[in-house]
């Protein structure tokens, strides 16, 4: 692998400036609802003081660096914005496990498990 | 019954993304779980939900667009979008919100093209949200030190008499490169011009579309 | 604003706005910003001592050396005040 960062001199992977890595990837995508609610559940909760941006990314950066490949942008977020509430106490995690779990009862697609 | 649009492009040419007909994943399940919990404590609203993804959805180029013919015909304009570019911005009519905004203008001897290395900062209060390439490993980490090599990928070449200015958003600002205007046209409206303006030539990855593209 | 500046070399852990690339590199700044909060307090919800925010111009040789594209080519990033120091400092 020539895109990795060293991090035993305690350089982290999110700071990727300088790196070597391959073509940039030109193919685009529109958003999915579900990943334009987690941009406004960010956008709200950071606006009425819960947690700053600093806050989500810090979550994000404290992922393991394989997480950037297996995880895509929004799933990131929804990960941080997560645990940013736990660490707010707005959430608790007991709740959070709580009602994914009656959610997956709902049925077996978003459109179905999102509107219940 | 599902509804197929898999091999359909959405309307600004892109494929959607899997969402709604595929199987419910964990993180959909707690981007779920998280909202319906907000929703009832009281911190927002499915409405305030809602008025947020209108007003994201609302933000396209085209508002960058409408500000760099602006800045192209209206001298006063243009000094105002240097001095400070929120508030010229936010005059203009548009909501770009706490943004913090910086216009960065090319030249014949020099091209301006924003990165932000350490995550994916970008003026999406003006320009919406980032193209996945900006938020990809290899323009972050390749821009600030091949930058050249990056433009060439985006099909920009430019002679090494052109200086290029690789702007890393490492903190509160955001960038906007407002690009040099196209020769050829001379008396255009400021609509004609902005249709000019793509979002890459806003980023720096690009240059505006040539006169004849308009023909 | 034109004053030459280093990027103090330091690798703390954490949440850190200054990229690594650019530690240890001189500069010049371009124009001085802010005050912002410190981000490196806010994200671990501390309120955040303001702090200046400096944005400075490096050349792509300063930063890159010998493999530098081209090296009068430049790279501009905002760093907060206390991770620079008087470019003269030793």
């Amino acid at each position: 692998m020539t895109d990795t960062i060293p991090q035993a001199d305690g350089h982290r992977w999110h700071d990727m400036g300088g790196a070597a890595a391959g073509e940039v990837p030109l193919a685009d995508h529109d958003f999915a609802l579900w990943e334009k609610r987690v941009d406004a559940l960010m956008i709200l909760c950071s606006a009425k003081g819960h947690f700053t941006v600093d806050g989500l990314r810090r979550a994000l950066e404290d992922m393991p660096p394989s997480s950037f490949e297996e995880l895509s942008y929004y799933e990131r977020w929804i990960a941080s914005v997560s645990q940013n509430l736990v660490e707010a106490g707005v959430l608790t995690t007991f709740e959070i496990g709580e009602r994914m779990s009656a959610i997956r009862e709902r049925g077996q697609t978003y459109g179905d498990a999102a509107d219940g | 019954m599902p509804h197929d649009h898999h091999n359909h492009l959405s309307p600004s040419g892109h494929p959607f993304r899997a969402d709604n007909d595929h199987p419910l994943s964990y993180w959909q399940t707690m981007e779920i779980a998280v909202r319906e919990l907000l929703i009832e404590k009281g911190v927002t609203t499915a409405a305030e939900i809602a008025r947020q993804i209108d007003a994201m959805d609302n933000r396209t180029p085209a508002n960058g667009a409408a500000v760099v013919a602006r800045a192209w015909t209206d001298p006063d304009f243009r000094a105002a979008l240097q001095h400070d570019a929120s508030v010229a911005t936010s005059e203009m009519g548009f909501d770009i919100g706490p943004m913090k905004l910086i216009a960065v203008e090319n030249t014949a001897d020099l091209h301006n093209i924003v990165v932000c290395t350490l995550c994916s900062c970008y003026p999406r209060n003006l320009l919406g949200l980032p193209p996945d390439w900006y938020k990809s490993r290899a323009y972050r980490s390749r821009t600030v030190r091949e930058p050249r090599r990056v433009l060439a990928e985006f099909g920009v070449t430019l002679p090494e008499t052109t200086q290029i200015r690789v702007h890393d958003s490492t903190a509160d600002m955001r960038y906007v490169v407002i690009p040099a205007r196209p020769d050829g046209t001379d008396g255009w409206s400021t609509d004609d011009l902005a249709h000019l303006v793509t979002r890459d030539s806003m980023v720096g990855t690009g240059l505006p579309k040539s006169p004849d593209a308009l023909a | 604003m034109g004053s030459r500046v280093r990027v103090r070399n330091d690798m703390p852990p954490g949440h850190i706005r200054t990229p690594a690339y650019l530690r240890g590199k001189c500069g010049v700044i371009e124009r001085t910003l802010g005050p912002f909060a410190n981000p490196e307090e806010l994200a671990y919800r501390h309120s955040g001592a303001p702090l200046a925010l400096h944005r400075v111009r490096f050349t792509m040789a300063e930063v890159w050396g010998a493999t530098a594209e081209i090296p009068t080519d430049t790279i501009e990033a905002e760093i907060y005040a206390h991770w620079l120091e008087p470019a003269d400092a030793a």
